[in-house]
């Protein structure tokens, strides 16, 4: 193993970026391949395969055996609205393989009595995201169905490119969210990519229900992550 | 998924192995790149050796690290890779806790 690309793997890993190492068996030559770098042919379409799944293995190409190490930071929830819905979704989530932090500047909702082990930031997202930014690892699902709570955040998830972006809201509650937000200077493109409604079509009806129909969206979204096609265009 | 951040744990072996490098140590990575059956550890774990053989990190449930560690020091001395090809026995992987014995190979490399 080359200890340049040693050092390189570790600050990719420390920064949250996905990673490959790719050793060739025969001669244990490596190189390491960042999510978007292109490489051709059918090593190319088996560096996106890992990517995608994060299954380590290897592969067999003109004869040659390569292994693939693939490491892709943990994916991280942040749920923006210590709400009902959050208290069911916390612990669906973690079961998921999922970290998930909860944001919301109300004291009365986010007390640590509603959310025993779950990492709890009873401030301001403006001012929790200084210190802990998104990235394209974060899921972010806003919930407070409240402008002052749920717009800068989602606004910074947008610009992030979080894998995930849901807000809680009717269709009539989006249509003047995304007056809004274009207003601060989203994109229709970036806008486009909000989950609203939240969560997949299930009839979901109680907080526990909407929570598993947020978590399924969730994870189809993160199973898909650099899949031309999004669940969206797929309904449409 | 893993959602542990094992990175700030002060566990990691990619991280220990480079700072075992920073410090002057001889390394070698033991990387598992295939597994068969109910192996302990998955596909692209790591265990990391110094040439006193001192090693962190896992290839498998214990068992046979102890053999990974010494072939890990030839690697050091020659440092040419090797392929190694072990079957976890029936008793050892019962006491993991596994139904059956599983199968794994295990790729062994100098850093640097």
């Amino acid at each position: 193993m080359d200890p340049n690309l040693l050092k390189k793997l570790n600050a990719e890993r420390v920064a949250r970026r996905a990673a490959v190492l790719v050793t060739d068996l025969g001669d244990g030559r490596d190189r390491l391949v960042r999510e978007g770098d292109s490489v051709s042919g059918e090593l190319g379409a088996a560096l996106e395969k890992a990517f995608r799944s994060g299954k380590s293995g290897t592969v067999e190409v003109e004869g040659r055996n390569f292994f693939l190490n693939a490491h892709l930071p943990p994916p991280r929830l942040v749920a923006i609205g210590a709400v009902h819905i959050s208290q069911a979704l916390a612990p669906m989530a973690n079961l998921a393989g999922f970290d998930i932090e909860i944001i919301d500047p109300r004291t009365a909702f986010a007390t640590q009595a509603r959310f025993p082990d779950v990492p709890l930031f009873a401030e301001w997202p403006e001012d929790v995201l200084k210190r802990r930014p998104f990235d394209a690892y974060t899921g972010v699902a806003a919930l407070t169905h409240d402008p002052k709570i749920d717009d800068f955040a989602l606004k910074s998830a947008l610009k992030t490119g979080c894998f995930y972006v849901g807000a809680l809201g009717s269709r009539k509650t989006h249509a003047k969210r995304v007056e809004r937000l274009t207003t601060m200077g989203v994109t229709a493109e970036e806008i486009g990519r909000i989950h609203s409604p939240i969560g997949l079509d299930i009839g979901a009806a109680s907080p526990a229900e909407i929570a598993v129909a947020v978590l399924g969206e969730i994870i189809a979204a993160f199973r898909s992550r650099g899949m031309a096609v999004d669940t969206a265009e797929k309904a449409a | 998924m893993e959602n542990a951040t094992v990175l700030e744990s002060g566990q990691d072996p990619l991280s220990i192995a480079e700072n075992w490098m920073k410090d002057g140590r001889d390394v070698a990575v033991a990387t598992v790149v295939e597994t068969w059956g109910s192996a302990p550890r998955p596909v692209g774990s790591h265990l990391v050796i110094d040439r006193e053989g001192n090693f962190q990190g896992s290839v498998s449930g214990g068992c046979v690290e102890g053999e990974v560690v010494t072939e890990a020091l030839d690697v050091l001395e020659t440092g040419q890779p090797r392929m190694l090809e072990f079957g976890v026995a029936d008793e050892t992987a019962w006491q993991a806790g596994l139904s059956c014995g599983g199968r794994i190979k295990v790729y062994v490399e100098r850093l640097g």
